[in-house]
Order: C-alpha cells, then sequence, then structure tokens
C-alpha cells in the first residue's frame, strides 16, 4: 500500500486540543469533526481545511497527539482526507488510536528534519520508505511489528476483534 | 533480570511469568471506563463488532462528566445515548447527574479501583488510580469498545523511570506542585511510552490526594502510567472506601529502569506552568505579580476535599479580587457535601466566588468558565494547551489550590505564604 501527497508541516507537541478543539467535541460526526481539523494550530502558515486534498501528508516532529485521549483527533485527521501521518514521535494514545482506527502512522526523525510544508511526499507502508519528490530524497521509517500490521490489514481493531469473538 | 511493579501487574493480567519491556500483550481487564465525549464514538464501534452483551456489566464503568450538566443540545444527545446504552446494557456503575463526579474524583471513592488492578479508560487521565498501586491507562474510544466487548486490551509493556523522592515537602507544597516540577525537569514527552515508578522516604508524607494529582498528571509528561507502591495509607483509603478484592504489587530488587531521578521535596517552591504546555514551569516568587482575569480551582487534578479545604482556608475571611472571577468546582456529590457540613461552601460564597456542582467544565474548554480572547487564567486543573480554556488566543496557568486561593484575593499570581 502506498500514500503520495502534499505535506502539512508541524511542530513539537502539537496536542489533541490543537488537532480538534473540544469545543466542537459535543459532536462524534467525522464530517462534522474535519471541518475543525488543526483549526487551533494559530501558528501555522498554511490554513489546513481550507487547502487539504484527499491523499495528503502531515508531518510533525516529536510527541504528535499529546494530551487528550480523544479519538476525534485521529479520526478528524483522517476524515480531512489525510493519507499517512509521519513524526519524530507520537503520544502514546495518539499512537494507539490512529492504529486501532487504521490510520497509518511512522516514525521517522529524518523525514520529520528534511520534509518542509508543501513538499511532494509518497509513503510505501510495505518497506517503510519515504520518498520526497520535491527535494529528491527518500528516508527509510521503521516498518510496523506484526501484531500492528496484522491489525491494519484486519483493518483495524474493531475488525480484528470480530475475528477473535468468530463473528467473521 | 527482575521487573519493575507495572511489569508485574501487566504480567499477572495478561497470564505470563515473567513480560519484559517491548513486549506486546493481550491482558485481561478489571474496570473499563469511560465519560460522555468518549463514550459515544465507543458505542459506535462497540455496535459495529455484532455483540449484543458487554463482557462484563460489573466492571464496566460509564461517567458523564465533561459537557454536564448537559451544556447544549448536542451534548444532551451524546448523554442520552450513553444513559440508553447503559440501560440497555444494565452497566451496573452508570453515574447519572446528581450522582456523578469527575471521573477520576469519582472512581477511587466508589472503591471501583483498587491495588493490583488493570484498568483502562477512555480518557487520558485514567492514569490517575496508579495512585493506589493499579495500573491504569488512557486509551481511545476503540479500546474501549473492544474492553467493552471482550474485556481486554493490547499493550506495549512499558519500561520504566523510577522517581525517588526523599525528605519532607515544606508546608506550601502540595502533590501538585510537585508533580509540576517534574513534567518541568523532563519535559511533556519525558516519559513517553514509560512508566513513571514512585519511590523513596518522601512518599510518607504524601497523603492519597496528593498522590492521585501526581498519578493524574503522569500523562503530562507523555507517561503511559504513573504508579505509587501501596503502604499503609492506600491500604486504609481502600478499606474505607472498598469491598473489591485486591492484590499488591512490589518492583523486583532488581527491576531495571531507564532511568533513576531523585527528587529531594524539601527543596521544592510552589510552582507554576506557563502557557502553552505544562513543562513550562517556574517557581511562584517567579510567577508573582501577573495579573489573571480568572481562577479556577478543581478538576481531576485537584477536586479532592483536601484540595478545596486548603483554597478554604486561604480564603476564609477574604473577597476576591474585584477584577476576576474565581470558579471552584468540588471533584464529586461528596464532596460538594462535605464542604456543605464543613462551612467550606459558605467561606467560597461569601469570598466572591462561583461554587457549584462537580463536572470537567472548563478545564477543557467545554462550559462553566470559557475565556475570551486576550484573558488569562490561573488554574488548577492539568493541561495549558493554546486554546484550552476557550478562546486559541487566551492563557492557561497551572498551580496548586493553595497558590490558586490566594492568587484569587489580589487578582495576581501570589504566594500562598504571602497571605
Amino acid at each position: 500500500m502506498k500514500a503520495c501527497g502534499t505535506v502539512f508541516k508541524y511542530g513539537d507537541n502539537i496536542d489533541t486540543d490543537v488537532i480538534i478543539p473540544a469545543r466542537y467535541l459535543n459532536s462524534s460526526d467525522p464530517k462534522e469533526l474535519a471541518k475543525h481539523c488543526m483549526e487551533d494550530a494559530i501558528h501555522s502558515t498554511v490554513n489546513f481545511v481550507d487547502n487539504v486534498k484527499d491523499g495528503d501528508i502531515m508531518v510533525a516532529e516529536k510527541n504528535f497527539g499529546c494530551g487528550s485521549s480523544r479519538e476525534h483527533a485521529p479520526i478528524a485527521i483522517k476524515a480531512s482526507g489525510i493519507s499517512c501521518v509521519i513524526a519524530k514521535t507520537f503520544a502514546r494514545i495518539f499512537y494507539r488510536n490512529a492504529i486501532n482506527i487504521g490510520l497509518p502512522i511512522l516514525e521517522c526523525d529524518e523525514a520529520a528534519d528534511d520534509i518542509d510544508m508543501g513538499d511532494k511526499v509518497e509513503v510505501d507502508f510495505d518497506t517503510g520508505l519515504i520518498t520526497n519528490h520535491t527535494k529528491g530524497k527518500t528516508y527509510q521509517a521503521e516498518a510496523f511489528p506484526e501484531f500492528m500490521q496484522e491489525m491494519f490489514a484486519a483493518g483495524g481493531l474493531i475488525e480484528q476483534t470480530k475475528v477473535k469473538l468468530g463473528l467473521k | 533480570m527482575g521487573m519493575t511493579m507495572t511489569q508485574k501487574i501487566l504480567a499477572a493480567a495478561a497470564g505470563l511469568e515473567c513480560v519484559k519491556a517491548g513486549q506486546l500483550i493481550e491482558a485481561k481487564l478489571n474496570l473499563v471506563l469511560g465519560n460522555d465525549v468518549t463514550t459515544p464514538v465507543a458505542i459506535n464501534e462497540f455496535n459495529k463488532i455484532g455483540i449484543d452483551k458487554v463482557f462484563d456489566k460489573e466492571k464496566i464503568t460509564i461517567v458523564p462528566d465533561h459537557f454536564t450538566p448537559n451544556k447544549d443540545i448536542k451534548s444532551a444527545e451524546h448523554c442520552k445515548m450513553v444513559r440508553e446504552f447503559a440501560r440497555d446494557k444494565e452497566i451496573k456503575n452508570y453515574f447519572e447527574v446528581g450522582q456523578m463526579g469527575i471521573e477520576h474524583c469519582l472512581i477511587p471513592e466508589k472503591g471501583l479501583a483498587v491495588p493490583g488492578d488493570v484498568i483502562i479508560g477512555a480518557d487520558s487521565h485514567t492514569c490517575t488510580y496508579g495512585a493506589l498501586g493499579a495500573f491504569s491507562t488512557g486509551v481511545g474510544s476503540t479500546d474501549m469498545a473492544v474492553g467493552m466487548a471482550r474485556g481486554v486490551a493490547w499493550f506495549k509493556v512499558p519500561s520504566a523511570i523510577k522517581f525517588v523522592l526523599k525528605n519532607k515537602p515544606a508546608k506550601w507544597i502540595s502533590g501538585k506542585d510537585i508533580i509540576l516540577h517534574i513534567i518541568g525537569e523532563i519535559g511533556v514527552d519525558g516519559a513517553l511510552y514509560k512508566s513513571m515508578e514512585f519511590a523513596g522516604d518522601g512518599l510518607q508524607y504524601l497523603t492519597m490526594d496528593d498522590r492521585f494529582t501526581i498519578a493524574n498528571m503522569a500523562i503530562e509528561a507523555g507517561g503511559k502510567n504513573g504508579i505509587f507502591p501501596v503502604d499503609e495509607k492506600t491500604l486504609e483509603y481502600v478499606k474505607e472506601h472498598s469491598v473489591k478484592p485486591y492484590k499488591v504489587y512490589e518492583a523486583d530488587d532488581d527491576a531495571e529502569y531507564d532511568q533513576v531521578i531523585e527528587i529531594d521535596l524539601s527543596k521544592l517552591e510552589p510552582t507554576v506552568s506557563y502557557p502553552h504546555l505544562p513543562e513550562n514551569t517556574k517557581t511562584v516568587a517567579e510567577a508573582e505579580g501577573l495579573k489573571v482575569d480568572q481562577v479556577v480551582i478543581g478538576s481531576c487534578t485537584n477536586g479532592r476535599f483536601s484540595d478545596l479545604k486548603i483554597a478554604a482556608e486561604i480564603l476564609k475571611g477574604h473577597k476576591i479580587d474585584p477584577s476576576i472571577r474565581c470558579i471552584i468546582l468540588p471533584g464529586t456529590q461528596s464532596i460538594y457535601l462535605q464542604c456543605i457540613k464543613e462551612g467550606l461552601a459558605e467561606i467560597f460564597v461569601e469570598a466572591g466566588c462561583a461554587f457549584s456542582t462537580p463536572t470537567c467544565g472548563p478545564c477543557l474548554g467545554g462550559h462553566m468558565g470559557i475565556l475570551a480572547k486576550g484573558e488569562r487564567a490561573l488554574s488548577t486543573t492539568n493541561r495549558n494547551f493554546v486554546g484550552r480554556m476557550g478562546h486559541p488566543e487566551s492563557e492557561v496557568y497551572l498551580c496548586s489550590p493553595a497558590v490558586a486561593a490566594a492568587s484569587a484575593i489580589y487578582g495576581k499570581i501570589t504566594n500562598p505564604e504571602n497571605v
């Protein structure tokens, strides 16, 4: 599986209140949440919601998704059309939420340092290879452990649970 | 190689002799928790699985505490959905408005978390129950859904940082100052994916409420969980609140830690976290004089009786500065009642504070104290991210209940020593 798109680049410690502010958590509708995704990223030079297109890629530095456990955060990102999030590190609840709902995420220091806002980037999930077409460079992310690859292959934690319960 | 306290609890819950850091396991759960924001998403996911019954209706707790009493129509719809699910699935521990409190104050008080438990909650501050010697961690709604269906969760076994707390803290130093200091030292990702295991002779000076506050904010250092050894104070608390069976685990003597950090509690000063990260800590002496527009005392971090008691002791006989609002929210109905019976409610109202029913409310910018553009709050809550309490251009400073109460009197950040 591959993803290819334009990059929205962010810095360190992007918290879930920035990804989806609590004032919108009175909805659990992915489309509604997507309308407000990254709304409080007030220091960003590019408006996310107005510019994001299906398949685009989000890149950030360390501790992406810190703070609240709200699954609304990866849901909003996924429903915005983002195909993959690359960061140096992810906050742990965001990490497991993304895996559980099938939002591909990759940890890669080099890619996070080198990729800029607006770069055209391609990601190969099978190999963990990240290609930056704008800069003509490649970066190698670590592949997911087998356990998580199985969950992705099953279509997320719910689908995997159905299999475990003999419902599928 | 020995195991940490967390690793021993997880090994037992996974039915394994031993586990190692990095190992992926499936563990049995003693409690699955959700609130009015996260449970609706979990219900949708649960319904996709295609089963009718939850794994154990005694082991699920749902507390509508974030946007309750319902702040708007959409929130009311969410709460209705959660209420109907709880009724339909006969969830024993569903707490309606009027009985509910802020989940992480309520659950220990109701005796639903005990030493040795493995607990997941679709709320990041679920790590609070580590104060009781349980493994307890925040997860998302899909994990909650699968937890409700199967009574299990997947975990990557964490490595640990050991915090050795030494000596006796000074008068105004609370659990909040200790954890803010720690986060200031190691950063908001200083314990990323790891356990924060607390130890040392300084523990004897920490009340259970101090420990709840410290464990509560483990997530603000990126921690998977924060955990305290079980001592006489823990057992006394458990005896008073719970009839559940419990098991005491201890870290092995040869347990491996990524890092051991010593904290001399006697040297700590009241601490304030500046926007927009909890790691931006300064001492109250450095922060003194900074004008604020609103003071909030409460939340799952500092809404317990001892928190409100110290605030009342400081506010007694004073009026808050007329240029500010001070909002005080007790953590549970039982704390609320105790505040009324012991005269705290009168002190708060006489001082000019708003004092009302338990809710997470302003902490996450939900309701009951939202900030306008350019406003500044001093708060005993746990996060000071951009827009956390309202407008994206407002500010939140974090502190202890003592600093918050002293500052409310003067309308600016004040050392409680100087009241």
